[in-house]
């Protein structure tokens, strides 16, 4: 389980000691966002692409009981097996029933951010059942014991002798090998071993089409149709969200999903898994865990038309500093930060505070969520609701008595000054969040109103 | 009440209101569907590809670029007595070769269904892929593509772009991933 007692600023401290490492992952992350950018001006359509993307979500969103009953009503007569899961647990407990009635002890799973946000893993070993991840960067953080740090680069945070070291113990390659060319030879022959071994494939959902009954999955390594097309049970799980109206729109989405993650025109492979094959079992579990809630926050709804791209995360200026492990939840970044709260607003009341504001998350997202906003009125929700610390509420309550009193806020103007200057040790030390890393500034001699008083009658 | 029944209902009390679709029309630049656009994005992909003017050319040319294979399977081929048997035993797979409908020059896929590859496993466990794709089937963008695919006609369809890859180890681009390590596309008919 990954929920921790340490909220968001404290992680980012302990991340923030490796300062060297701290730059690197804030570089790569960087170098994503700027292929991102290359791929996105290529294209000359890429806003109406963009704007065509939000508006199917937001009919997909306001039609979405139809949709899914659609969808439900498509999968069934191509021959899939259709579950409802309301919330986590019933998810992990369908899928371990599943699993149970095969006999099955063993699965492949591709990735799915679904799984992590309901914790199926631990659930599944709880039950016996071993999980194999096979996404390389997931397998990698698997053997690490770690959650993914990144939904779209799970182990972004890793330093290949770090992944060498994973590989020399778990899968006996040479000591000291980190060549990133060895390593993935190393994980094809180990994986594939799985693949060929496994019953059952557990894989995510891109985009599930309620014209058509089908699912889309991408991925660049292939692991999701190794695993759906060798194993006798494919369980596809996903959030209610995933539904997109027609099959035409898969378009759309297709052509913005690998630009905006990783600045690639599209993953190597997209597969329609529509009907199960011969002999084979086919199961989508349809998952609500709080999405039918926040479909009923109007300000915050829009936050479910994401398509999971991470454009949002390699962008966002805390994000590359704090490191993924910082936000304590399956999703990190910006948009878990407006995805969090709704799961348990007291859990996850750091995450919105998280964010300088800035609002590139909003300007990169493919299907343009509102997110630096959202970001903001959760903190309003959250003080309202006495989510933050005493401290938080405490000196939010000074701030206000003092700027909305002028007078007041005058004398402290004046008195802080004089602190300043007279005991710079005051404000200067590490009781002061302002002061970490850096110093703070010289004082002014004169408040902007004492100035433009002095001024204004010389211009 | 059923989980589906809690979440459906809760879902129509949550829903806003219901909005116009948009039409997917102008979204296409100026994208040309040309062999030469395709073939410059598939050989950034890490792709190849031949012109050849029937598929009686692959053989000579798969011995001259791919000498070392044993166990190449044709999808097309008259010997297809391995699409009844288990998946599994396609794993010793060393080239596979099979027929594109359509491919799309933005992004260097071709979509392929299960009805002509014969397994659905065969494209993704196969050491090396071929696809073999008529000149004229090649289109601008996915808005084309998916109009010409039009419904699904079969329990399976993928568009492949490039070899399988990883770049998930320091951001490294490793090509073979789980898939195949290598794709070469055969672009079939005259040249005018």
């Amino acid at each position: 389980m990954n929920r921790q007692t340490a909220d968001h600023a404290t992680l980012a401290d302990k991340f923030n000691q490796d300062e060297a490492r701290v730059n690197w992952h804030d570089e790569t992350l960087w170098w994503v966002r700027a292929k991102r950018d290359r791929i996105a001006w290529s294209i000359p359509e890429w806003e109406a692409l963009r704007d065509t993307a939000s508006r199917i979500k937001v009919n997909a969103l306001g039609n979405l009981h139809d949709y899914l009953l659609q969808f439900e009503e498509q999968a069934t007569r191509n021959g899939a097996v259709v579950h409802w899961a309301a919330d986590a647990e019933e998810h992990n407990r369908i899928v371990t029933d599943i699993l149970k009635k095969h006999g099955v002890q063993r699965i492949v799973k591709s990735k799915s951010m679904l799984t992590e946000e309901c914790h199926l893993n631990p659930y599944l070993a709880a039950n016996g059942i071993e999980v194999i991840d096979t996404d390389l960067g997931e397998r990698i953080v698997q053997l690490a014991k770690e959650p993914p740090s990144h939904i779209v680069l799970p182990c972004i945070h890793k330093k290949k002798e770090e992944i060498g070291e994973l590989f020399h113990e778990h899968l006996g390659t040479p000591a000291g090998n980190a060549d990133p060319k060895f390593l993935t030879a190393a994980a094809r022959q180990h994986l594939r071993k799985e693949f060929l071994q496994a019953d059952a494939a557990i894989t995510g959902v891109n985009f599930a089409v309620a014209e058509t009954g089908e699912m889309v999955v991408c991925t660049n390594e292939g692991n999701a149709d190794m695993g759906a097309h060798l194993a006798t049970v494919h369980i596809a799980c996903m959030g209610i969200e995933k539904i997109i109206p027609e099959r035409k729109h898969l378009g759309v989405f297709l052509r913005l999903l690998a630009r905006s993650a990783t600045g690639q025109p599209i993953t190597t492979y997209s597969s329609h898994f529509r009907q199960p094959r011969a002999g084979q079992e086919l199961h989508i579990v349809l998952v609500d865990n709080g999405r039918s809630r926040q479909l009923g926050r109007e300000d915050f709804r829009n936050s479910l038309k994401c398509i999971r791209c991470g454009a949002c995360m390699n962008t966002c200026p805390v994000y590359r500093r704090s490191g993924g492990h910082s936000y304590h939840t399956a999703v990190a970044g910006p948009i878990g930060a407006i995805l969090a709260p709704n799961l348990d607003m007291k859990d996850y009341a750091d995450l919105p505070f998280a964010s300088t504001l800035c609002g590139s998350c909003s300007n990169v997202c493919p299907v343009k969520i509102d997110i630096h906003q959202q970001l903001y009125k959760w903190r309003q929700v959250l003080v309202k609701e006495g989510h933050t610390t005493a401290a938080k509420t405490a000196s939010m309550k000074i701030m206000s008595g003092v700027l909305s009193a002028p007078r007041t806020y005058k004398t402290a103007g004046k008195m802080g000054r004089w602190v300043m200057r007279a005991f710079p040790g005051m404000v200067n030390n590490r009781m002061n969040p302002w002061y970490k890393q850096r110093e703070m500034p010289a004082p002014p001699a004169q408040s902007f109103s004492q100035w433009y008083e002095k001024n204004k009658k010389s211009s | 009440m059923s989980s589906r029944e809690k979440i459906l209902a809760a879902v129509k009390q949550n829903q806003p209101e219901a909005s116009a679709l948009p039409a997917l029309t102008g979204l296409s630049g100026n994208m040309p569907g040309t062999l030469e656009a395709y073939r410059k994005v598939l050989e950034a992909l890490g792709g190849t590809l031949f012109e050849i003017e029937n598929e009686t050319a692959i053989p000579a040319l798969l011995a001259e670029h791919y000498p070392h294979l044993q166990r190449i399977i044709t999808a097309t081929g008259p010997e297809r007595t391995w699409i009844n048997e288990d998946p599994h035993l396609l794993e010793d797979v060393d080239m596979a070769v099979v027929p594109g409908q359509w491919g799309v020059a933005e992004n260097g896929a071709i979509w392929l269904t299960e009805q002509e590859v014969g397994a659905r496993v065969l494209p993704f466990i196969c050491q090396h892929l071929a696809i073999v794709l008529p000149r004229e089937r090649i289109l601008p963008t996915m808005h084309e593509a998916y109009d010409k695919i039009g419904a699904p006609q079969t329990g399976f369809g993928v568009f492949i772009a490039g070899p399988s890859k990883t770049a998930d180890i320091e951001q490294s681009l490793v090509l073979g991933a789980h898939g195949a390590k290598s794709l070469v596309v055969f672009i079939t008919g005259k040249s005018y």
